[in-house]
Order: structure tokens, then C-alpha cells, then sequence
């Protein structure tokens, strides 16, 4: 396998890699803000729901969880390995952002509703307006630990035949018997992909951080 | 006689068998500042979280305007437009300048456009003194001045009556007196307030009633001068003669 041919492969799957990360991590986040306001706010037996949802996610290894997501998204809609695969991961996700953000909500003093009420705002001009532009404040930096995981699990998605950086790697390693230069490249542009992100996720949260916050 | 702003029935506040307060009667004139005092644990703060519907009242009735907004249908989010309150630990949104606090309440619960708005929150500001300050977050702010802007935010919404829940009980003594002078000048501007305060030199100047408040029940009411030279009784004498010798200490520690 020449360079030229070599690097294309590396760059197609780098670019998988990260088409999975944007398609899960936002399908997460969307999921994990909408469960966690119902889990505070959406009274007992939708808190329980939620707790219900968490706790399973949580309990089942990725991977796993994957291939049952994979064969129900996939058997229900007609869909190829790779939105399949991403949306899976997605929900996978999503659990975990859910106590993520249910966390940082519950940081955010009970006072400040109280407040937002007695201004004469709804519970959902509250949550919209006082609520969650804390609440999304506080859940950068533990999110950016999710964004992390996330890139570096979209490598479970090789087990359902999507052409990303992982399995482009097994391939190269199998034809060139170079398996270490395969597998050192692919564990290089996780690195990267993670080390970017992060940083990013750095910056956004030193621009948006509150001055002087109590 | 006055118009009658804010009529309080037979209100009774129990947690579980915990009975908070019980067949409190209260009537409130426009114009008129009232005084509630007691000991912690009496239900003051709980009174007037009844009063604007943050927690309710297990029997009775409370009426704001002619309305009775205990009604079943009523919408608490609507009379809280007209109910200004200020707390103890001021509770400005943490995330706003202090212009943006004051100006929230006017987009979004009254949809004022935002010219407008910014306006009315510049004047309100301008009444408590604090105009210098509209770009600072509440965390670049001292307790007073924070407590000012919750001030100042509470009457952009043009309420019809003020709750004050033990607005200075937070503060460092030396911040005290610019509250009470924010809300001095408010009586004296003829605004509606109903304070819970241990503040007995505001109270005795200020205050057209006070009522005394305890074990979930009114002892006394009066004016300033009827408790603190004629109380009907012993209790009333015992509780304001120690805690305006409590405060007043506190007073002259700061000359």
C-alpha cells in the first residue's frame, strides 16, 4: 500500500469517525436535557421513568447496548450501519448526559426558581430563561468528559461494518502487516480528536463562565 | 377611607400535622406599610409566601383587589405580576447584569419590547441608587447593592403591593441602612408594603401598623406607638424591648 492510498484510508475513516461523534453527541445531548428537565420537574412517575431509563443504560456495557439499540433502530426503520450505528450510540449517550445535566440543574440553588415565579415567569419561562442558561454553565466541563468518551467509543460502531478510523486501521494492519503503524495512527487521531475538543469546550466555557459568580 | 388592597381570611399554613400559623386575618390599605414581626419559626416568612402563591394555604382566603386569588382557576402567574417580592438572600439571577435582571420580568412575563424595557429597568435602578451599577453581574455587587437591584426589579413590574422577607437579615450591619433607605423612601412614595423585619428603628418610623406575630397566631396589632408604649400585653413588651435592645446594640456598634 503506497503513502497516498494509506493516508486517503486514514482520512476517510477519520472522517467517519467524526460523522458518527456529531450525529450522537447532539442526539444525546438532546435526549439527556429533555429526560433530565423530566426527571426534576416532570413530578414522581416520570422521575421514576427516568431513573428507570438511566440506571439500565448505565448498567449495560456500550458495546452491548449497541448491537440491541442496532438491531431495534435498524429492524424498525430501514436504515444503514452507519445512522444506525451513530443514533444507537447516541442513546447510549444520552443516559449519561441525562445525570449530567440533571446534576447541574440541581446545582443551581432552588432560590433562583423561586425567584423567576415571583417575578410572575411560568415554571417553563423559568426553566428557559434562569434555569438552564445556569444549568448548561455548570454541565461544560463534565460534559466535555462525555464528548471524550463519545469520539473515543464511536470506535464500537467498527462491530456493525462502519468504515471508521478503527476498523480502517484493521484493515490496513491486515494487508500492509504493519499492524502497529495502523493501530498507533488510529490511537494518534483519537488523541487529537479528543485533545481538540476538549479544548475547545475549554475556551467556550472560559468565554461564557459568569463573572464574579457566588 | 382607603382602598383596600390586600385582604387576608381565616389563612391557615400546616406542613403535614405541623401547624405553621392559623386563622390569620390581615388587611392591608394602599399606601399603608405594615410591619410583621416575631420570633424565627412563627410562619412570617411562610405568610407571605402564602400571600403571593409560592406555597398554599391550606384553608382560607386571600384577596387582592376585589379578587380573591385563593380561588380555584386563578392564575398564580398572573397575580405574582402584581405581588413585588424581595427576599432574604436576594436571589438575583446569578447569570445577569443587573440591568438584565431588572429588565427580565418586563420582556418576557410582560412582553415590553426591548427599547422600553430598558428604559423602565435604567429608572428603577435610578431609584435605588444603583444606575452607575446596570452592567455589573450580582457576584460584583455587595449584599446592600444586590439587594437594592432585587428591590429595583420587584417594582419594574409595577406591583400593588411589596413583600419584604426580612430584606436586611443577610446583610453585613454597615449595609443595612441603604435598604432601609431604598424602602423608606418607598413608604414615603405611598407604595403598599407588608415587611417582615427585625429592624425596630424602620419599623417604629415607618411602619403604619405592626403586628406581632407568634407560635402560628397574632398576638397584637397596632401602631408603632400603641405596642411600644401601651401593649396590651407582657409578651408584646418582653419580645420588643429584647430585640430593640438586641438591634440597638447593633446600631450603636455602628457609630
Amino acid at each position: 500500500m503506497d503513502v497516498g492510498k494509506f493516508v486517503q484510508y486514514i482520512a476517510s475513516g477519520t472522517a467517519y469517525t467524526i460523522a458518527v461523534t456529531l450525529i450522537a453527541l447532539p442526539l444525546g445531548l438532546l435526549i439527556g436535557l429533555l429526560f433530565s428537565l423530566l426527571h426534576v420537574y416532570g413530578g414522581k412517575v416520570l422521575k421514576s421513568l427516568m431513573t428507570l431509563y438511566s440506571t439500565i443504560m448505565r448498567g449495560i456495557p456500550p458495546i452491548v447496548l449497541l448491537f440491541i439499540l442496532y438491531f431495534i433502530v435498524s429492524g424498525s426503520i430501514n436504515l444503514n450501519p452507519f445512522w444506525a450505528g451513530s443514533i444507537s450510540l447516541g442513546i447510549v449517550s444520552s443516559a449519561y448526559q441525562l445525570e449530567i445535566i440533571r446534576g447541574a440543574i440541581l446545582s443551581v440553588s432552588s432560590g433562583q426558581m423561586m425567584a423567576a415565579r415571583a417575578v410572575g415567569m411560568s415554571k417553563m419561562q423559568a426553566i428557559q430563561n434562569v434555569i438552564l442558561p445556569q444549568t448548561l454553565r455548570l454541565a461544560i466541563p463534565p460534559w466535555s468528559n462525555e464528548a471524550a468518551i463519545v469520539i473515543k467509543d464511536s470506535s464500537l460502531v467498527y462491530a456493525l461494518g462502519v468504515p471508521e478510523i478503527l476498523r480502517r486501521a484493521q484493515l490496513i494492519s491486515a494487508s500492509t502487516q504493519e499492524p502497529f503503524l495502523a493501530f498507533t495512527t488510529a490511537a494518534l487521531i483519537y488523541f487529537m480528536l479528543v485533545f481538540i475538543t476538549n479544548r475547545l469546550l475549554d475556551l467556550l466555557e472560559r468565554k461564557l463562565r459568569i463573572p464574579a459568580n457566588p | 377611607m382607603a382602598k383596600t388592597i390586600l385582604t387576608v381570611k381565616n389563612l391557615t399554613k400546616k406542613y403535614g400535622e405541623n401547624v405553621i400559623f392559623k386563622n390569620i386575618n390581615l388587611t392591608v390599605n394602599e399606601g399603608d406599610t405594615i410591619v410583621i414581626i416575631g420570633p424565627s419559626g412563627t410562619g412570617k416568612s411562610t405568610l407571605l409566601r402564602c400571600i403571593n402563591l409560592l406555597t398554599y394555604p391550606n384553608e382560607g382566603e386571600i384577596w387582592l383587589d376585589d379578587k380573591e386569588i385563593t380561588a380555584k382557576g386563578c392564575n398564580e402567574d398572573i397575580v405574582r405580576q402584581h405581588i413585588g417580592m424581595v427576599f432574604q438572600n436576594f436571589l438575583l439571577f446569578n447569570h445577569l447584569t443587573a440591568i438584565d435582571n431588572v429588565k427580565l420580568g418586563l420582556t418576557k412575563v410582560k412582553h415590553m419590547n426591548p427599547v422600553e424595557a430598558h428604559t423602565k429597568a435604567m429608572y428603577e435602578l435610578e431609584r435605588v441608587g444603583l444606575a452607575d451599577r446596570a452592567k455589573h453581574y450580582p457576584g460584583q455587587l455587595s449584599g446592600g447593592q444586590q439587594q437594592r437591584v432585587a428591590i429595583a426589579r420587584a417594582l419594574a413590574m409595577d406591583p400593588r403591593i411589596m413583600l419584604f422577607d426580612e430584606p436586611t437579615s443577610a446583610l453585613d450591619p454597615e449595609l443595612i441602612g441603604e435598604v432601609l433607605e431604598v424602602m423608606r423612601k418607598l413608604a414615603l412614595d405611598g407604595m403598599t408594603m407588608l415587611v417582615v423585619t427585625h429592624e425596630m428603628g424602620f419599623a417604629r418610623e415607618v411602619a403604619d401598623r405592626i403586628i406581632f406575630l407568634e407560635k402560628g397566631g397574632i398576638v397584637e396589632e397596632g401602631t408603632p406607638d400603641d405596642l411600644f408604649y401601651r401593649p396590651k400585653f407582657e409578651r408584646t413588651r418582653e419580645f420588643l424591648w429584647k430585640i430593640t435592645e438586641l438591634y440597638g446594640k447593633k446600631e450603636a456598634d455602628k457609630k
